[in-house]
């Protein structure tokens, strides 16, 4: 027995911490100083808790809500959604002109403005970022440029495969206040998509002082110029301060030049994923806000004291109905009977938020191009049954794909989606197949790029007040999504989007609205509304259907 | 020693390369992928595609993991597709908080866990045994996410502790080694070590249920079984006191199988941080993990699951020669 001579009973007690003190033995520690936190949760300074984690403040190669909720505070639009609506307003630009074959956007610009860096933002400063947008070098950048190539399609020099012939085709700064943007062609989405973040006006100074176009490829992922991340600069009412993200805080001051003055000094975005770790933070005092409460939470909130801000529905959830799939599909009345057989009233009423409605057709109501006068399909087990029957599908079975690891605004729970609208879909005698992929893990490429599905779950956020942005994306061309072609409907989809806006546009997306609905491609299920919650003593926040809160307006108690 | 050190350290190297392919391979036959991550709602296959192409995705498997294991050996690991950041300096960033959080839970966890489980094996059979096997089985038993909303719900208002971050905005101490107490004492900011402090406990305390209650067990077995060695009743009728007996025979020879514990529960703090971060916005590195899967961060999972593989390694190495230390038979051979 040897060894007992080598008892020590604290060199024991060491031994057994030794565990713990190899990893801090192996790993290293980045020295960051944090500055300019001091203030406190206190005074004029709002805390507001996000879902996730922003990614870059140059909303050119972002379309990510959360890097869009900072990018809105700190740079403006040519023209921008007036609080609480979808409807359009002045911003940047105190008029805004198409001419009559809407190839040509001439905007009146505000005088008086400048940048954050102090430069004055004049036409040339248009003109230098839609350039900007359409130079753009790089297949890396060009991939990024996620709103930029849905609307304006394609670059001066396409270097990615997905490029199409470009809508833009050159900017005049006509004098300092008007801006003048011609067109390759006339698209229905503007002036709305002016509204699109990823349109903003940033100093072209800064944007060149900090090479911001820079986006290489280092290994399989992309490099960005630290323009976006610490130095972006617009005309908005909060400048941007720090980005720390060991702690996950945005912090942005005001930006006291601006016309919009902000009433707060500092406005603190900060990330906390968890839902329930946003609600603990709220009720502690740590911070003032957050965003998407759970909808079960809404009574306990407002008995806590708090204000739960419902959004005007921008969202739609739908079930997908893929021809292509079980070939009964192809029948009108199978799809039919899908619409008459599922009790939306019912799910919308006891699985979705207060505010949500039932979705009568593919637009949200907020929406030009939205009416009335479509066919309804009110719930009708019985009308189902019959139409299956005379189409030959009482012994119908489809695979019915949903989504999981995953909540969207329009979604929250898909799982309780899938169970509510298969119930429904058994008691007219449908069998159903279930298949359930993560969202990003087989989900979308199974449903969207390889059509293994009968029918499905999903949705769409919209982006701007424009209703191709919806149903043109949903049936403006053959997509193995939904499995059909209808050259009838394709080409009077084109023939909206290229109407010029106003009364005309929105007549056009009305009858193919009542077209689609005829057809019926899919169901429109709903229009969910999601929530903001902010404290007792916040006042002036006003929910947008966008997501587009600006926080200029609030100020606390 | 050295030369001990020098072979376990050789073996590493064919372990993490082995490491590396598996999780290379792994990570790629997921399904989905990086490009309809980053690409969102608006993700069309034909943008996927080409961003897959941008990315190099699109390659074979075996020449994107040449061309990743090349530029690894330069320390080049990427930057993340989440954040655009590098991962190394992500990964920097953010491993003080997990290095942090993971000390405190696993001195909780040994400095309650050992304690317990010799008390349990003194006890054999009594109600002081009883009661720890019970809640040992419990700790082991609830899941940490579910611990964590209770003591969030139940312990934070009341105890007056912090139920999520790490530490409040505007009291923190000044960045230094980006670790929060330590930061706070070195520039001997008070409030703000209190602050980190207070943070720290229900994290830590959620995070160690697990390694606790199998310390306590593992401790409780191995005292056991020396107890009813033949050493220890020679060593008592030889007339040596209790506490001597104690001391050098039944902790010394107890404690090989919990150190071999220790370090594996310490390789396993990773995934129970995942959660525990989660559920206490602790932003460290299993944060970071649980966002890399999410959105299908291939650079950022790679660098982090093989970080995790040297830490494990390391964990280990260390244990081996903790045993040294312990029983010098093992240096012998």
């Amino acid at each position: 027995m040897q060894q007992l001579r080598l008892t020590r009973t604290r060199r024991i007690a060491l031994i057994g911490l030794t565990g713990a003190l190899a990893v801090s033995l192996s790993a290293c520690a980045d020295s960051k100083r944090d500055e300019g936190a001091g203030g406190g949760a206190t005074g004029g300074t709002m805390i507001f808790g996000t879902a996730g984690n922003p990614k870059t403040f140059d909303p050119t190669f972002t379309d990510e809500g959360e890097s869009l909720r900072v990018v809105r505070q700190i740079e403006d639009t040519l023209i921008q959604n007036k609080p609480g609506t979808a409807d359009l307003e002045a911003s940047l630009a105190e008029k805004w002109e198409p001419s009559n074959d809407a190839k040509t956007w001439t905007f009146s610009l505000k005088k008086g403005v400048t940048f954050q860096d102090g430069t004055p933002f004049d036409a040339k400063a248009v003109c230098f970022n839609f350039d900007r947008w359409y130079n753009m070098k790089g297949a890396a950048a060009q991939s990024q440029m996620i709103y930029y190539g849905d609307v304006f399609e394609g670059f001066a020099k396409n270097e990615g495969d997905a490029g199409g012939a470009p809508v833009y085709k050159s900017c005049e700064a006509k004098d300092d206040g008007t801006a003048v943007v011609n067109l390759n062609k006339a698209k229905g989405v503007f002036p709305a998509a002016f509204t699109l973040p990823a349109f903003s006006i940033q100093s072209p100074d800064a944007l060149k002082k900090y090479t911001a176009d820079t986006v290489t490829k280092s290994g399989d992922s992309f490099s960005y110029s630290e323009y976006g991340t610490k130095h972006p600069v617009g005309t908005g009412p909060f400048k941007f301060e720090s980005w720390d993200t060991a702690k996950g805080e945005i912090t942005l001051v005001r930006n006291d030049a601006s016309a919009n003055k902000a009433k707060l000094d500092k406005l603190i975005f900060k990330v906390i994923p968890d839902e329930n770790a946003r609600k603990q933070a709220l009720k502690a005092g740590e911070i003032q806000g957050y965003d998407y409460p759970s909808p079960g939470d809404y009574g306990l909130l407002r008995n806590d004291g708090q204000q739960v801000l419902i959004r005007p529905s921008f969202n739609l959830l739908y079930l997908g109905i893929n021809q292509s799939g079980n070939p009964k599909l192809k029948d009108v009345r199978v799809r039919q009977a899908l619409a008459y057989g599922i009790n939306r009233e019912q799910y919308v009423k006891s699985k979705l938020a207060e505010g949500s409605e039932v979705a009568t057709e593919f637009v949200p109501k907020s929406i030009a191009g939205y009416t009335d006068d479509v066919t309804k399909y009110p719930y009708d087990p019985e009308k189902a049954k019959q139409l299956l029957a005379q189409a030959g599908a009482s012994d119908l079975t489809l695979k019915f794909y949903y989504p999981t690891e995953i909540s969207r605004p329009y979604m929250p729970n898909p799982a309780d989606t899938f169970t509510a609208i298969s119930e429904d879909l058994k008691k007219i005698g449908i069998k159903i197949d279930a298949v359930a992929e993560p969202w990003n893990g087989g989900y979308k490429d199974d449903v969207q790029k390889n059509g293994k599905q009968d029918i499905h779950l999903l949705g769409w956020t919209g982006d701007y007040n424009d209703a191709g942005n919806f149903i043109g994306t949903f049936f403006g061309r053959k997509k193995t999504e939904f499995g059909f072609d209808n050259p009838a409907l394709f080409t009077a989809l084109s023939g909206a989007d290229a109407a010029a806006a106003g009364d005309a546009h929105a007549k056009a997306y009305q009858d193919v609205n009542k077209q689609i609905m005829e057809f019926m491609p899919a169901v429109p299920i709903a229009y969910p509304t999601p929530a903001l919650v902010v404290s007792s003593k916040v006042k002036g926040l006003v929910a947008s259907p966008l997501t587009d809160e600006r926080f200029n307006t609030v100020s606390m108690g | 020693m050295l030369r001990f050190l020098v072979r376990r350290l050789l073996q590493a190297i064919p372990t993490l390369l082995i490491l590396s392919i598996l999780i290379f391979a792994w990570l790629r036959s997921l399904p989905g992928g990086p490009a309809g991550a980053l690409l969102g709602d608006k993700a069309t296959p034909q943008k996927i595609a080409d961003l897959n192409k941008v990315l190099g995705l699109d390659q074979p498997v075996f020449l994107q993991y040449f061309k990743f294991l090349g530029r690894a050996l330069t320390g080049d690991f990427g930057n993340s597709l989440a954040s655009g950041q590098p991962v190394m300096s992500e990964i920097s960033t953010f491993a003080p908080a997990t290095i942090e959080l993971g000390f405190a839970a696993m001195v909780i966890a040994i400095g309650l866990g050992i304690p317990f489980g010799y008390l349990s094996a003194q006890f054999h059979g009594r109600i002081v045994d009883n009661v720890i096997i019970v809640l040992t089985l419990v700790g082991v038993a609830v899941p940490v996410f579910f611990l964590g909303y209770v003591m969030q719900d139940a312990f934070a208002a009341p105890l007056g502790l912090p139920s999520q971050g790490r530490q409040m905005t505007g009291l923190d101490a000044t960045s230094i080694t980006g670790f929060a107490v330590f930061d706070g004492i070195i520039t001997q900011e008070w409030d703000a070590v209190w602050d980190a402090l207070k943070h720290l406990v229900l994290p830590a305390v959620a995070l160690a249920t697990i390694p606790l209650a199998v310390i306590t067990r593992i401790t409780r077995a191995s005292v056991l079984d020396v107890l009813n060695e033949d050493f220890i009743r020679t060593a008592n009728s030889k007339g040596l006191t209790q506490s001597i007996v104690r001391r050098r025979h039944v902790l010394r020879n107890g404690l090989l199988p919990v150190v071999t514990t220790i370090g594996l529960q310490t390789g396993a703090l990773l995934g129970g941080a995942v959660l525990t971060e989660r559920v206490f916005n602790f932003r460290g590195l299993g944060y970071l993990l649980a966002e890399g899967i999410e959105r299908r961060d291939y650079p950022r999972l790679q660098a982090l699951l093989l970080f995790g593989a040297v830490v494990y390694v390391l964990v280990n190495m260390l244990v081996d020669v903790s045993y040294g230390i312990i029983d010098p038979r093992v240096r012998v051979r």
